[in-house]
């Protein structure tokens, strides 16, 4: 099977490092031999899969040495059952351009030789919203074919949703990438699953699996460990092998259709805003 | 049969999709003088179009290579990749003539800090500080300008900062420019921030006093083929004392101390008038409009400033100099004008250039036919009355404009509201005003801005003019098509063309140009389209 390259986006602290290295965890699990490519300067999106935090990072190896004698080793470690983690690493908050690091790291990242190795799967995790130029480097020149959004019921999860669905419909008239689905990872939001599920139907495409929300994530979290890791036996860990399992069988990948902000506040406004039902109630499906 | 203007016009942009077409309408203008003395409106200072091969340069080109860059001992370390800075050195031809061998010079550098790719991602002010303490410890000057390029905007490098923190811990004046090339339309904004620059971190600290009676600073004049010494020297043979120009052959200190003058001249009005404003704001100095391009010209500034001191052994230095020159001037002038007499000539420069040097043509009875500017605004094609009613777009207040009040101990108003209502009701005078190019050219005649390669190349096809002038740009293209072409910019290899002598020398090289036979066989016999069918009836 060709190598696939997926990468995660989302609005900033849904959950976007969690949910890929849980579900890459499970892919490794299963056999398949995937990289993890981490693009945020906080150089945070592997700390799960290796246990702790890189000591260096691509754009390190610039830094230090000016990209002369930069072995991949340095800069590619693996994690939990050989998963190759990478961190594209960058600037301090304020100082410089992180988005050129994306880029910069990238193509640094293809001149060591890091996609020449034999992979099933290259994953992306992408920071926050896509910003610049730099934080699309994923979609741009099918680095990345597929794109998986993690969302919430919440109102600016979707917003970033859909905003992100218009970055791809640049990107995918001018190469091939396609949006694959929405990952819901559930804040408990009233009609959170339907709302994203009719979201998703709306953009063109479709929830690929709702993530119920588990402190047993948070737990393994402290731990440094995916929940796989962790508990493998514990009903989080099955979510996330059936989301591994929902993404390596997946055959929708489309061109998504952004709402227009009408559009998407009616939406919240049928689904969750549900009147006459006070806050925090329990509402059945 | 000369062409009506209005259809030359219309011929130019029919070309052109109906938006651009709608603009350039707007920029190309036919002039007139108006019963109230108005002339029409041009739009100028706009965004060039897509596509339209200008002739413009950058915000960095016009703060660094314009306005700064001249002045002999402020070290100019540009903070960017290596390009912005090597293909800027020594461009425009300012000569300097430093007092002895050993004083500071530093013209003939070419400092970077070479940006590479880990400075943008990683952020270039450590560098920076690097680059500020090398120079400093090679060449020990009092003042170290830095200069931003297009990506130290981007990554948000703060060049003020770094300036800010290197001053304290040199000792010596260290001050940055936010002028990345992408700023504004055109380099005008780049003069426009250099203006600032000046006026906040160099004018006013030093207090020197001067005795000599007469003194004034030469503004706007960057002394390119050595036309500032020209004019350095008919200035003392007159009796007045130059403190400072803006900024050929100039000091830091001379810029320091400028604020004791009692009269700026501006020369290059578009490049340098903020300063005369802040100054005449700040100390009191009035400033008063010049142009010393063209022998006429020359003599009726200098007469300009006798006015002005309202002194009577002032004048009569002056009206020496005059006679002594123009007697020189005229032995070449009549010579040449003989032969130059009727033709014609194109310019396009500047921001005052492609109105200076029209003098100079007059003075050997050539007519230019049309002209333009290449970052001028309104004020500069129709004189500065327009000012008031003029738009500030979103471009224009992207640049920095400093609000100046009168400085407590220094301000000092040099003249008496009585002489300054007389300065200002005399005519010809252009006392703390700008007429602009368009008053003094002929009616019917084309005034393009921001002319495009296109309409270059229809203008010479229609009006076949004896000389074309403008940049390194345009000079080949227009060349190739059997015009010669005179550089405005830097004035090819020739000069200097300021005051009298200046004249002398610009008249003779445009002699040179027009007469001379070879453009006409630009186009070799075999490619003429006549000789060809002769050939074919032949056999």
């Amino acid at each position: 099977m060709a190598r696939r390259s997926i990468a995660i986006y989302g609005k900033g602290g849904i959950g976007k490092s969690t949910t890929t290295q849980n579900t890459v965890a499970a892919l490794a699990e299963s056999g398949k031999k995937v990289m993890v490519v981490g693009c945020d300067p906080k150089a945070d999106s592997t700390r799960l899969l290796l246990g702790g935090l890189v000591q260096k990072t691509v754009l390190d190896t610039l830094r230090d040495e000016g990209g002369d004698e930069v072995d991949l080793d340095e800069v590619l470690r693996p994690g939990y059952r050989g998963v190759k983690c990478t961190e594209s690493g960058g600037p301090e908050p304020g100082v410089g351009c992180a988005g050129r690091g994306i880029i910069t790291s990238i193509n640094l990242l293809e001149q060591l030789g890091a996609y020449e190795q034999d992979l099933d799967y290259v994953f992306y995790d992408v920071l926050g919203d896509v910003v610049c130029g730099g934080f699309a480097m994923p979609m741009r020149e099918g680095k990345a074919q597929e794109i998986y959004i993690v969302c919430s019921g919440e109102m600016m999860a979707m917003y970033a949703a859909n905003n992100i669905s218009k970055g791809i419909v640049k990107f995918a008239q001018a190469g091939g990438v396609r949006l694959g689905g929405i990952i819901c990872n559930s804040r408990k939001v009233d009609n959170e699953l339907e709302m994203i599920s009719e979201f998703a139907r709306q953009l063109g495409t479709k929830m690929i699996h709702f993530v119920p929300r588990d402190n047993d994530v948070q737990r393994a979290e402290i731990n440094r460990k995916t929940v796989i890791e962790w508990r493998p036996e514990c009903p989080q860990a099955d979510e996330y092998r059936t989301l591994a399992k929902a993404i390596d069988q997946n055959k929708m990948f489309v061109i998504p259709t952004p709402l227009e902000i009408d559009d998407l506040e009616k939406l919240l406004i049928d689904f969750g805003l549900v009147e006459g039902v006070p806050p925090g109630t329990e509402v059945v499906a | 049969m000369p062409r009506n203007p209005r259809d030359v016009k219309e011929e130019l942009i029919q070309i052109y999709p109906k938006k651009l077409r709608q603009k350039r309408s707007e920029q190309i203008v036919v002039t007139e003088h108006r019963e109230d003395g108005s002339v029409p409106e041009i739009k100028a200072n706009t965004r060039s179009s897509p596509g339209i091969i200008t002739q413009r340069g950058c915000t960095y080109a016009g703060c660094k290579g314009v306005v700064i860059g001249p002045s002999r001992d402020i070290l100019s370390l540009v903070h960017g990749p290596i390009g912005c800075s090597f293909y800027a050195w020594l461009t425009r031809r300012n000569q300097t003539r430093p007092d002895s061998l050993e004083a500071q010079n530093f013209i003939n550098y070419c400092l970077s800090t070479d940006m590479q790719e880990e400075n943008i991602v990683f952020g270039g002010e450590k560098k920076l500080k690097v680059a500020v303490r090398e120079a400093y410890h090679l060449f020990h000057p009092k003042a170290i300008a830095i200069f931003s390029t297009c990506p130290v905007g981007l990554i948000g490098d703060d060049v003020h900062a770094v300036a800010r923190e290197m001053k304290a811990e040199l000792g010596i004046n260290v001050f940055g420019f936010s002028c990345e090339g992408y700023r504004g339309v055109s380099q005008s904004a780049g003069h426009h921030i250099a203006n600032n620059g000046l006026f906040k971190h160099i004018i006013g600290l030093n207090e020197t006093p001067h005795d000599e009676k007469f003194k004034i600073n030469l503004l706007g004049e960057y002394n390119i083929g050595g036309d500032g010494f020209v004019l350095e020297d008919i200035l003392s043979r007159c009796g007045i004392k130059q403190i400072s120009t803006f900024s050929g052959n100039s000091t830091y200190e001379t810029m320091a101390n400028s604020h004791t003058a009692d009269l700026n001249l501006v020369m290059c009005h578009r490049s340098i008038n903020y300063v005369a404003e802040m100054m005449e704001k700040r100390f009191g100095i009035p400033w008063m409009k010049v142009n010393f391009i063209g022998a006429d010209s020359t003599a009726k500034s200098l007469r300009r400033l006798g006015e002005y001191f309202e002194d009577d052994e002032l004048k009569a230095r002056i009206e020496e100099v005059i006679a002594e020159e123009m007697a020189k001037v005229e032995v070449t002038r009549s010579v040449v004008k003989a032969r130059c007499q009727g033709k014609t000539a194109m310019l396009f420069v500047g921001g005052s250039r492609a109105h200076h040097y029209q003098m100079l043509f007059s003075d050997i009875g050539m007519k230019t036919i049309v002209a333009g500017y290449e970052f001028g605004h309104r004020d500069d094609y129709e004189g500065r009355k327009v000012l008031p009613g003029m738009k500030v777009d979103a471009d224009s207040k992207n640049i920095e404009e400093i609000d100046v009040v009168p400085d407590p101990e220094r301000y000092r108003p040099r003249r008496t509201p009585e002489q300054v209502a007389r300065l200002e009701g005399m005519t010809e005078m252009e006392f703390q005003d700008y007429i602009g190019m368009m008053p003094e050219m002929d009616d019917e005649t084309l005034v393009i801005d921001d002319i495009s390669h296109h309409e270059t190349e229809r203008l010479l096809e229609i009006y076949k003019p004896d000389i074309f002038c403008a940049g390194i740009k345009e000079k080949y293209a227009v060349q190739k098509m059997g015009i010669p072409c005179k550089q405005l910019h830097s004035y090819d290899y020739g000069g200097p063309y300021a005051g009298f002598r200046g004249a002398i020398n610009f008249y003779k090289d445009i002699d040179r140009m027009v007469n001379m036979k070879i453009w006409s066989f630009v186009n070799p016999p075999w490619q003429q389209q006549e000789q060809l069918q002769t050939e074919v009836a032949a056999d």
